[in-house]
Protein backbone atom coordinates (compact mmCIF):
# COMPACT_ATOMS: atom_id res chain seq x y z
CA UNK A 1 0.00 0.00 0.00
CA UNK A 2 2.56 2.43 -1.10
CA UNK A 3 1.77 5.09 -3.46
CA UNK A 4 4.86 5.80 -4.69
CA UNK A 5 5.12 6.60 -9.04
CA UNK A 6 2.36 4.37 -9.87
CA UNK A 7 -0.75 6.37 -11.18
CA UNK A 8 -3.79 4.88 -11.09
CA UNK A 9 -5.94 7.61 -12.54
CA UNK A 10 -6.23 8.34 -16.57
CA UNK A 11 -5.75 12.00 -18.11
CA UNK A 12 -9.36 11.99 -18.24
CA UNK A 13 -9.50 11.93 -14.62
CA UNK A 14 -11.33 8.45 -14.64
CA UNK A 15 -9.65 4.84 -13.45
CA UNK A 16 -7.38 2.96 -15.31
CA UNK A 17 -10.23 0.49 -15.55
CA UNK A 18 -12.63 3.25 -16.80
CA UNK A 19 -14.78 3.15 -14.02
CA UNK A 20 -16.07 6.52 -12.12
CA UNK A 21 -14.66 7.07 -8.34
CA UNK A 22 -18.06 5.65 -7.08
CA UNK A 23 -18.68 3.43 -9.65
CA UNK A 24 -18.23 -0.91 -9.08
CA UNK A 25 -17.51 -3.17 -11.43
CA UNK A 26 -19.73 -5.48 -12.88
CA UNK A 27 -21.32 -7.94 -9.98
CA UNK A 28 -23.47 -11.20 -11.54
CA UNK A 29 -25.01 -13.35 -8.60
CA UNK A 30 -26.17 -16.73 -9.35
CA UNK A 31 -27.75 -19.00 -7.01
CA UNK A 32 -28.12 -23.13 -6.66
CA UNK A 33 -24.88 -23.80 -9.30
CA UNK A 34 -23.88 -26.54 -7.00
CA UNK A 35 -26.29 -29.83 -7.11
CA UNK A 36 -24.62 -31.51 -4.51
CA UNK A 37 -24.71 -28.62 -1.81
CA UNK A 38 -27.86 -27.99 0.15
CA UNK A 39 -27.25 -24.28 -1.10
CA UNK A 40 -25.25 -22.74 -3.14
CA UNK A 41 -24.44 -19.39 -5.35
CA UNK A 42 -22.14 -18.05 -7.56
CA UNK A 43 -20.35 -14.87 -7.74
CA UNK A 44 -18.92 -13.42 -10.55
CA UNK A 45 -17.71 -9.50 -9.46
CA UNK A 46 -15.27 -8.04 -12.18
CA UNK A 47 -12.54 -10.47 -12.85
CA UNK A 48 -13.51 -12.42 -9.38
CA UNK A 49 -15.12 -16.07 -9.79
CA UNK A 50 -16.01 -17.21 -6.16
CA UNK A 51 -18.18 -20.59 -5.42
CA UNK A 52 -19.93 -20.85 -2.28
CA UNK A 53 -21.59 -24.23 -1.14
CA UNK A 54 -23.33 -24.72 2.17
CA UNK A 55 -24.01 -28.00 3.73
CA UNK A 56 -26.41 -28.54 7.14
CA UNK A 57 -27.87 -27.87 9.40
CA UNK A 58 -26.01 -31.49 10.36
CA UNK A 59 -24.70 -32.89 13.58
CA UNK A 60 -22.11 -31.01 14.50
CA UNK A 61 -18.68 -33.76 14.71
CA UNK A 62 -16.91 -34.36 16.49
CA UNK A 63 -19.23 -33.98 19.11
CA UNK A 64 -17.11 -31.93 21.91
CA UNK A 65 -17.64 -29.04 19.29
CA UNK A 66 -21.72 -29.27 19.61
CA UNK A 67 -23.48 -26.03 21.33
CA UNK A 68 -26.22 -27.37 23.12
CA UNK A 69 -27.76 -23.74 22.89
CA UNK A 70 -26.58 -23.37 19.04
CA UNK A 71 -25.67 -23.95 15.74
CA UNK A 72 -22.00 -23.62 14.71
CA UNK A 73 -21.26 -21.53 11.83
CA UNK A 74 -18.18 -22.50 10.21
CA UNK A 75 -16.36 -20.64 7.16
CA UNK A 76 -13.86 -22.28 5.29
CA UNK A 77 -12.36 -19.63 2.37
CA UNK A 78 -10.07 -21.43 0.01
CA UNK A 79 -7.74 -19.83 -3.03
CA UNK A 80 -7.81 -22.28 -5.72
CA UNK A 81 -3.45 -22.75 -6.57
CA UNK A 82 -4.64 -20.95 -10.00
CA UNK A 83 -6.79 -18.16 -8.88
CA UNK A 84 -4.04 -16.12 -9.04
CA UNK A 85 -1.17 -15.25 -11.37
CA UNK A 86 1.87 -17.14 -9.22
CA UNK A 87 0.41 -19.48 -7.72
CA UNK A 88 -0.99 -19.81 -4.43
CA UNK A 89 1.82 -21.42 -1.72
CA UNK A 90 0.73 -24.80 -0.91
CA UNK A 91 0.50 -26.58 2.44
CA UNK A 92 -2.98 -25.85 3.71
CA UNK A 93 -4.68 -22.63 4.98
CA UNK A 94 -2.82 -19.84 5.32
CA UNK A 95 -2.87 -16.82 7.84
CA UNK A 96 -4.48 -15.06 5.11
CA UNK A 97 -6.90 -17.76 4.63
CA UNK A 98 -7.89 -18.76 7.95
CA UNK A 99 -8.32 -14.67 9.00
CA UNK A 100 -10.94 -14.35 6.41
CA UNK A 101 -13.28 -17.82 7.22
CA UNK A 102 -12.86 -16.18 10.78
CA UNK A 103 -14.44 -12.91 9.98
CA UNK A 104 -16.76 -13.94 7.06
CA UNK A 105 -18.01 -16.40 10.05
CA UNK A 106 -18.44 -14.20 12.24
CA UNK A 107 -20.54 -11.18 9.85
CA UNK A 108 -23.01 -14.49 9.00
CA UNK A 109 -23.64 -15.49 12.70
CA UNK A 110 -25.22 -12.16 12.82
CA UNK A 111 -27.62 -12.53 10.36
CA UNK A 112 -28.62 -16.53 10.78
CA UNK A 113 -30.93 -17.81 13.03
CA UNK A 114 -28.23 -20.61 14.85
CA UNK A 115 -30.40 -21.15 17.98
CA UNK A 116 -32.95 -22.93 15.78
CA UNK A 117 -30.67 -26.03 15.45
CA UNK A 118 -29.00 -26.50 18.62
CA UNK A 119 -25.88 -28.94 18.59
CA UNK A 120 -25.87 -28.77 14.64
CA UNK A 121 -23.20 -27.49 12.47
CA UNK A 122 -23.63 -25.33 9.73
CA UNK A 123 -20.82 -25.41 7.24
CA UNK A 124 -19.79 -22.84 4.70
CA UNK A 125 -17.31 -23.33 1.81
CA UNK A 126 -16.21 -20.42 -0.19
CA UNK A 127 -13.84 -21.61 -2.77
CA UNK A 128 -12.54 -18.99 -4.97
CA UNK A 129 -11.72 -19.80 -8.95
CA UNK A 130 -10.23 -16.51 -10.11
CA UNK A 131 -9.06 -13.59 -7.68
CA UNK A 132 -8.70 -9.78 -9.01
CA UNK A 133 -9.23 -7.96 -5.35
CA UNK A 134 -12.54 -7.88 -3.03
CA UNK A 135 -12.55 -11.26 -3.04
CA UNK A 136 -13.60 -11.51 0.90
CA UNK A 137 -16.40 -9.26 -0.20
CA UNK A 138 -17.30 -11.77 -3.07
CA UNK A 139 -17.32 -14.71 -0.93
CA UNK A 140 -19.34 -12.94 1.88
CA UNK A 141 -21.89 -12.50 -1.14
CA UNK A 142 -22.07 -15.82 -2.21
CA UNK A 143 -21.98 -17.09 1.22
CA UNK A 144 -25.22 -15.28 2.02
CA UNK A 145 -27.30 -16.19 -1.00
CA UNK A 146 -26.09 -19.95 -0.35
CA UNK A 147 -27.36 -19.76 2.81
CA UNK A 148 -30.61 -18.01 1.84
CA UNK A 149 -30.73 -21.25 -1.07
CA UNK A 150 -30.21 -23.97 1.39
CA UNK A 151 -33.15 -22.63 3.28
CA UNK A 152 -31.65 -21.66 6.35
CA UNK A 153 -33.43 -19.14 8.48
CA UNK A 154 -31.74 -15.67 8.12
CA UNK A 155 -32.76 -12.07 9.40
CA UNK A 156 -31.59 -10.78 6.19
CA UNK A 157 -28.77 -10.64 3.77
CA UNK A 158 -25.93 -9.63 3.96
CA UNK A 159 -24.28 -7.86 1.06
CA UNK A 160 -19.93 -6.32 0.88
CA UNK A 161 -18.17 -4.30 -0.86
CA UNK A 162 -15.02 -2.20 -0.50
CA UNK A 163 -13.95 1.38 -0.56
CA UNK A 164 -10.59 2.92 -0.49
CA UNK A 165 -7.89 5.14 -1.16
CA UNK A 166 -6.20 6.17 -5.03
CA UNK A 167 -4.02 8.88 -5.70
CA UNK A 168 -5.44 10.83 -2.79
CA UNK A 169 -9.02 10.07 -3.59
CA UNK A 170 -11.75 8.02 -2.27
CA UNK A 171 -13.00 5.30 -4.56
CA UNK A 172 -15.22 2.36 -4.69
CA UNK A 173 -14.32 -0.96 -5.23
CA UNK A 174 -10.69 -1.28 -5.67
CA UNK A 175 -9.25 -3.66 -8.72
CA UNK A 176 -6.18 -5.36 -8.42
CA UNK A 177 -4.32 -2.87 -9.29
CA UNK A 178 -5.69 -0.41 -7.40
CA UNK A 179 -5.50 -2.47 -4.37
CA UNK A 180 -1.78 -3.38 -4.93
CA UNK A 181 -0.85 0.06 -5.49
CA UNK A 182 -3.28 2.69 -4.07
CA UNK A 183 -3.15 4.05 -0.16
CA UNK A 184 -6.00 2.11 1.17
CA UNK A 185 -8.77 -0.40 1.44
CA UNK A 186 -11.82 -0.43 3.69
CA UNK A 187 -14.17 -3.83 3.38
CA UNK A 188 -17.11 -3.66 5.03
CA UNK A 189 -20.63 -5.71 5.32
CA UNK A 190 -23.90 -4.07 6.50
CA UNK A 191 -26.99 -5.97 7.54
CA UNK A 192 -29.54 -3.58 5.11
CA UNK A 193 -32.83 -4.07 7.10
CA UNK A 194 -30.36 -2.16 10.26
CA UNK A 195 -27.73 -0.85 8.50
CA UNK A 196 -25.28 -2.50 11.24
CA UNK A 197 -22.07 -2.88 10.38
CA UNK A 198 -20.75 -6.41 10.74
CA UNK A 199 -17.61 -6.57 9.24
CA UNK A 200 -14.83 -3.46 8.61
CA UNK A 201 -11.22 -3.88 8.14
CA UNK A 202 -8.85 -1.52 6.77
CA UNK A 203 -5.70 -1.45 5.19
CA UNK A 204 -3.50 1.49 4.99
CA UNK A 205 -4.12 4.58 5.95
CA UNK A 206 -7.35 7.14 5.50
CA UNK A 207 -7.93 10.57 7.56
CA UNK A 208 -11.21 10.30 9.54
CA UNK A 209 -13.05 12.01 6.92
CA UNK A 210 -12.20 10.01 4.25
CA UNK A 211 -13.04 6.91 6.44
CA UNK A 212 -16.49 8.53 7.04
CA UNK A 213 -16.77 9.15 3.19
CA UNK A 214 -15.55 5.70 2.26
CA UNK A 215 -18.01 4.01 4.62
CA UNK A 216 -20.73 5.96 3.01
CA UNK A 217 -19.26 4.71 -0.31
CA UNK A 218 -19.29 1.11 0.39
CA UNK A 219 -22.83 1.49 2.32
CA UNK A 220 -24.41 3.01 -0.31
CA UNK A 221 -23.01 0.00 -3.00
CA UNK A 222 -24.50 -2.53 -0.16
CA UNK A 223 -27.39 -1.62 -1.05
CA UNK A 224 -27.42 -2.00 -4.92
CA UNK A 225 -25.28 -5.31 -3.96
CA UNK A 226 -28.64 -6.35 -1.82
CA UNK A 227 -31.03 -6.06 -4.91
CA UNK A 228 -28.86 -8.00 -6.87
CA UNK A 229 -28.87 -11.31 -4.31
CA UNK A 230 -32.89 -10.98 -3.75
CA UNK A 231 -33.00 -10.86 -7.63
CA UNK A 232 -30.83 -13.79 -7.74
CA UNK A 233 -33.00 -15.39 -5.32
CA UNK A 234 -36.30 -14.52 -6.77
CA UNK A 235 -34.54 -16.07 -10.19
CA UNK A 236 -33.93 -19.56 -8.26
CA UNK A 237 -37.45 -19.54 -6.92
CA UNK A 238 -39.43 -18.38 -9.66
CA UNK A 239 -40.07 -22.30 -11.20
CA UNK A 240 -41.10 -23.17 -8.02
CA UNK A 241 -43.13 -20.39 -7.14
CA UNK A 242 -45.30 -21.15 -9.76
CA UNK A 243 -45.89 -24.88 -8.65
CA UNK A 244 -46.59 -24.80 -5.06
CA UNK A 245 -50.33 -23.95 -5.07
CA UNK A 246 -51.12 -27.33 -4.33
CA UNK A 247 -52.76 -28.21 -1.27
CA UNK A 248 -50.85 -29.14 2.06
CA UNK A 249 -52.79 -32.36 3.21
CA UNK A 250 -51.94 -35.86 4.95
CA UNK A 251 -52.20 -39.31 3.02
CA UNK B 1 -53.41 -10.48 0.82
CA UNK B 2 -56.43 -13.03 1.32
CA UNK B 3 -56.16 -16.47 2.60
CA UNK B 4 -55.54 -17.89 -0.43
CA UNK B 5 -53.04 -16.17 -2.53
CA UNK B 6 -49.64 -16.74 -2.18
CA UNK B 7 -46.06 -14.99 -3.16
CA UNK B 8 -42.94 -15.81 -3.33
CA UNK B 9 -40.64 -14.02 -0.52
CA UNK B 10 -36.97 -14.09 0.35
CA UNK B 11 -35.16 -13.83 3.36
CA UNK B 12 -35.72 -10.05 4.55
CA UNK B 13 -39.04 -9.30 2.85
CA UNK B 14 -41.72 -7.84 4.77
CA UNK B 15 -44.50 -10.32 5.25
CA UNK B 16 -46.72 -7.82 7.85
CA UNK B 17 -50.20 -8.16 7.85
CA UNK B 18 -51.99 -6.37 9.45
CA UNK B 19 -53.48 -7.91 13.10
CA UNK B 20 -51.94 -11.08 11.66
CA UNK B 21 -49.45 -13.02 13.89
CA UNK B 22 -45.42 -14.28 12.97
CA UNK B 23 -45.94 -17.93 12.05
CA UNK B 24 -43.57 -20.61 10.89
CA UNK B 25 -40.45 -19.46 8.28
CA UNK B 26 -40.67 -15.68 9.68
CA UNK B 27 -39.49 -13.49 12.36
CA UNK B 28 -40.84 -10.29 14.49
CA UNK B 29 -38.44 -7.09 14.81
CA UNK B 30 -39.88 -3.74 15.82
CA UNK B 31 -43.38 -4.65 15.79
CA UNK B 32 -42.71 -5.94 11.95
CA UNK B 33 -42.78 -9.38 10.72
CA UNK B 34 -39.73 -10.49 7.88
CA UNK B 35 -39.86 -13.75 6.04
CA UNK B 36 -36.73 -15.61 7.51
CA UNK B 37 -36.46 -18.02 4.31
CA UNK B 38 -37.11 -18.58 1.02
CA UNK B 39 -40.75 -19.74 0.20
CA UNK B 40 -44.34 -18.68 -0.26
CA UNK B 41 -46.37 -16.42 1.97
CA UNK B 42 -49.51 -17.33 2.82
CA UNK B 43 -52.02 -16.25 6.00
CA UNK B 44 -53.80 -18.77 7.92
CA UNK B 45 -56.13 -18.68 11.08
CA UNK B 46 -54.17 -15.45 11.95
CA UNK B 47 -50.58 -16.61 11.38
CA UNK B 48 -48.29 -15.29 8.52
CA UNK B 49 -46.94 -17.97 7.68
CA UNK B 50 -43.87 -18.54 4.84
CA UNK B 51 -44.23 -22.65 3.66
CA UNK B 52 -40.48 -22.57 2.98
CA UNK B 53 -38.96 -23.90 -0.78
CA UNK B 54 -35.56 -25.37 0.94
CA UNK B 55 -33.93 -26.56 3.44
CA UNK B 56 -33.63 -29.69 5.45
CA UNK B 57 -36.35 -31.27 7.13
CA UNK B 58 -37.17 -30.93 10.81
CA UNK B 59 -39.10 -33.63 12.31
CA UNK B 60 -42.65 -31.90 13.93
CA UNK B 61 -44.59 -34.16 16.38
CA UNK B 62 -46.92 -36.84 14.30
CA UNK B 63 -44.94 -36.64 11.26
CA UNK B 64 -44.82 -40.03 9.72
CA UNK B 65 -41.08 -40.26 8.58
CA UNK B 66 -39.31 -43.20 6.58
CA UNK B 67 -36.36 -44.30 8.28
CA UNK B 68 -32.84 -46.14 8.09
CA UNK B 69 -31.18 -47.76 10.95
CA UNK B 70 -28.42 -46.13 11.07
CA UNK B 71 -26.56 -48.02 14.54
CA UNK B 72 -28.19 -50.06 17.52
CA UNK B 73 -27.69 -49.81 20.87
CA UNK B 74 -28.80 -52.41 23.92
CA UNK B 75 -31.94 -51.04 23.66
CA UNK B 76 -32.80 -48.97 21.28
CA UNK B 77 -31.93 -48.01 17.39
CA UNK B 78 -30.70 -44.83 16.30
CA UNK B 79 -32.38 -44.13 12.67
CA UNK B 80 -31.30 -41.43 9.80
CA UNK B 81 -34.56 -39.61 9.43
CA UNK B 82 -32.98 -37.68 6.39
CA UNK B 83 -33.11 -34.60 9.31
CA UNK B 84 -30.32 -32.91 10.79
CA UNK B 85 -29.92 -35.00 13.53
CA UNK B 86 -30.84 -38.97 13.62
CA UNK B 87 -33.69 -40.34 16.22
CA UNK B 88 -33.43 -43.07 18.70
CA UNK B 89 -36.32 -45.63 18.85
CA UNK B 90 -36.50 -46.88 22.21
CA UNK B 91 -37.51 -51.02 22.52
CA UNK B 92 -40.36 -50.20 24.01
CA UNK B 93 -42.01 -48.16 21.55
CA UNK B 94 -41.01 -50.80 19.08
CA UNK B 95 -44.60 -53.23 18.23
CA UNK B 96 -42.07 -56.69 19.24
CA UNK B 97 -41.10 -57.41 22.95
CA UNK B 98 -37.36 -57.30 23.02
CA UNK B 99 -34.85 -58.25 25.65
CA UNK B 100 -32.49 -55.93 26.70
CA UNK B 101 -29.43 -56.30 24.48
CA UNK B 102 -31.21 -58.38 21.62
CA UNK B 103 -32.23 -55.34 19.32
CA UNK B 104 -30.32 -56.58 16.56
CA UNK B 105 -32.89 -59.68 16.34
CA UNK B 106 -35.60 -57.38 15.02
CA UNK B 107 -34.12 -54.50 13.51
CA UNK B 108 -30.27 -54.11 11.69
CA UNK B 109 -28.10 -51.15 10.37
CA UNK B 110 -29.39 -50.42 6.55
CA UNK B 111 -33.31 -51.72 7.14
CA UNK B 112 -35.48 -49.37 6.53
CA UNK B 113 -38.93 -48.38 8.82
CA UNK B 114 -41.87 -46.57 8.73
CA UNK B 115 -42.26 -44.88 12.22
CA UNK B 116 -44.11 -42.40 13.28
CA UNK B 117 -42.23 -38.79 15.45
CA UNK B 118 -43.27 -38.90 19.52
CA UNK B 119 -42.04 -35.74 20.01
CA UNK B 120 -39.24 -33.40 19.57
CA UNK B 121 -37.48 -30.96 22.55
CA UNK B 122 -35.90 -27.98 22.69
CA UNK B 123 -32.84 -29.38 21.92
CA UNK B 124 -34.47 -31.42 18.76
CA UNK B 125 -33.65 -34.60 20.28
CA UNK B 126 -36.41 -36.75 18.64
CA UNK B 127 -37.94 -39.70 19.66
CA UNK B 128 -39.88 -42.40 17.28
CA UNK B 129 -42.33 -44.60 17.69
CA UNK B 130 -43.58 -47.42 16.11
CA UNK B 131 -46.32 -48.94 17.99
CA UNK B 132 -49.39 -47.14 15.99
CA UNK B 133 -51.51 -49.12 13.50
CA UNK B 134 -49.70 -49.36 10.23
CA UNK B 135 -46.06 -48.56 11.34
CA UNK B 136 -43.59 -51.40 10.37
CA UNK B 137 -40.22 -52.78 9.22
CA UNK B 138 -40.47 -52.13 5.23
CA UNK B 139 -38.31 -55.07 3.61
CA UNK B 140 -37.73 -54.76 0.23
CA UNK B 141 -38.63 -52.16 -2.31
CA UNK B 142 -36.43 -49.15 -2.80
CA UNK B 143 -36.57 -45.63 -1.85
CA UNK B 144 -36.71 -42.43 -3.86
CA UNK B 145 -35.54 -38.33 -2.03
CA UNK B 146 -37.43 -35.47 -2.78
CA UNK B 147 -37.25 -32.16 -0.81
CA UNK B 148 -39.62 -32.92 1.60
CA UNK B 149 -41.12 -29.53 0.80
CA UNK B 150 -42.48 -31.44 -2.52
CA UNK B 151 -44.15 -33.69 -0.55
CA UNK B 152 -47.75 -32.35 0.12
CA UNK B 153 -47.29 -32.32 -3.53
CA UNK B 154 -46.60 -36.31 -4.34
CA UNK B 155 -49.61 -37.03 -2.33
CA UNK B 156 -51.57 -34.63 -4.01
CA UNK B 157 -55.28 -33.08 -2.95
CA UNK B 158 -57.00 -35.33 -0.45
CA UNK B 159 -53.96 -38.39 -1.52
CA UNK B 160 -55.04 -37.72 -5.61
CA UNK B 161 -51.78 -37.89 -6.79
CA UNK B 162 -50.59 -40.84 -4.60
CA UNK B 163 -53.71 -42.67 -5.62
CA UNK B 164 -53.15 -42.40 -9.22
CA UNK B 165 -49.61 -43.79 -8.59
CA UNK B 166 -50.77 -46.82 -6.67
CA UNK B 167 -53.59 -47.41 -8.78
CA UNK B 168 -51.77 -47.17 -12.00
CA UNK B 169 -48.87 -48.73 -11.65
CA UNK B 170 -49.86 -51.52 -8.99
CA UNK B 171 -46.94 -50.82 -6.28
CA UNK B 172 -47.35 -50.34 -3.06
CA UNK B 173 -46.14 -46.90 -1.72
CA UNK B 174 -45.60 -45.09 1.78
CA UNK B 175 -44.68 -41.35 1.19
CA UNK B 176 -42.49 -39.86 4.50
CA UNK B 177 -43.03 -36.36 5.70
CA UNK B 178 -39.09 -36.02 5.77
CA UNK B 179 -38.81 -36.63 1.39
CA UNK B 180 -38.57 -40.31 1.83
CA UNK B 181 -40.72 -42.43 -0.78
CA UNK B 182 -41.19 -46.00 -0.52
CA UNK B 183 -41.99 -48.25 -3.49
CA UNK B 184 -42.37 -51.79 -3.95
CA UNK B 185 -43.89 -53.75 -6.89
CA UNK B 186 -42.69 -54.82 -10.30
CA UNK B 187 -39.12 -53.83 -11.52
CA UNK B 188 -40.75 -51.87 -14.99
CA UNK B 189 -43.54 -50.34 -12.38
CA UNK B 190 -41.17 -48.81 -9.82
CA UNK B 191 -39.17 -47.43 -12.64
CA UNK B 192 -42.45 -45.47 -13.72
CA UNK B 193 -43.06 -44.53 -10.38
CA UNK B 194 -39.66 -43.38 -10.30
CA UNK B 195 -40.14 -41.19 -13.59
CA UNK B 196 -43.89 -39.92 -12.20
CA UNK B 197 -42.27 -38.73 -9.13
CA UNK B 198 -39.34 -37.21 -10.53
CA UNK B 199 -41.58 -35.26 -12.68
CA UNK B 200 -44.37 -34.49 -9.91
CA UNK B 201 -41.50 -33.17 -7.52
CA UNK B 202 -39.43 -31.45 -10.05
CA UNK B 203 -42.35 -30.00 -12.21
CA UNK B 204 -42.71 -25.95 -13.00
CA UNK B 205 -46.05 -26.73 -14.44
CA UNK B 206 -49.31 -26.98 -12.47
CA UNK B 207 -52.35 -27.37 -14.43
CA UNK B 208 -52.76 -30.60 -15.97
CA UNK B 209 -50.43 -32.04 -14.10
CA UNK B 210 -51.98 -34.96 -13.25
CA UNK B 211 -52.94 -35.59 -17.16
CA UNK B 212 -49.12 -35.81 -17.90
CA UNK B 213 -48.50 -38.16 -14.74
CA UNK B 214 -51.58 -40.38 -16.21
CA UNK B 215 -49.82 -40.02 -19.99
CA UNK B 216 -46.58 -41.18 -18.33
CA UNK B 217 -47.79 -44.19 -16.81
CA UNK B 218 -49.71 -45.09 -19.21
CA UNK B 219 -46.79 -45.12 -21.94
CA UNK B 220 -45.69 -48.63 -22.72
CA UNK B 221 -47.31 -50.23 -19.92
CA UNK B 222 -49.21 -52.65 -22.45
CA UNK B 223 -47.92 -55.85 -21.59
CA UNK B 224 -46.22 -55.50 -17.64
CA UNK B 225 -49.31 -54.17 -16.12
CA UNK B 226 -50.72 -57.03 -14.52
CA UNK B 227 -52.20 -55.35 -10.99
Amino acid sequence: MSGDGVKLTRPDGLRLDGRADGEMRPLAIEAGTLRNADGSALVEWGKNKVFAAVYGPREAKPRHLQNPMRANVNVSYNMAAFSVEDRVKPGGPGRRSIEISKIVGEALSNVVFAEQFPRASIDIYIEVLQASAGTRCAGLVAASVALADAGIPMSDLLPACAAGKIDGRVVLDLSKEEDNFGQADLPMAIVPKTGEIVLLQMDGHLTPEELERAMEMGASACKKIHELQKDALRRRYAAEAIMSGDAEVGQ
Amino acid sequence: MTENERMLVIPGDDVTEPGMKAGTGTYKRDGKVFASVPGMKNVRSGYVNVAPLAGRYMPRPGDSVIGIIEEMGPSSWYVDINAPYNAPLHVSEAPWKVDFGETAQFLRVGDVILAKVLGVDELKRTNLTMKEHGLRKLAGGTILVIPHSKVPRVIGRGGAMIGLLKQETGCRMFVGQNGRIWVEGEVEAMAKVEKAVAMVSSGGQRDGLEESVRGLLASGMGDSNER
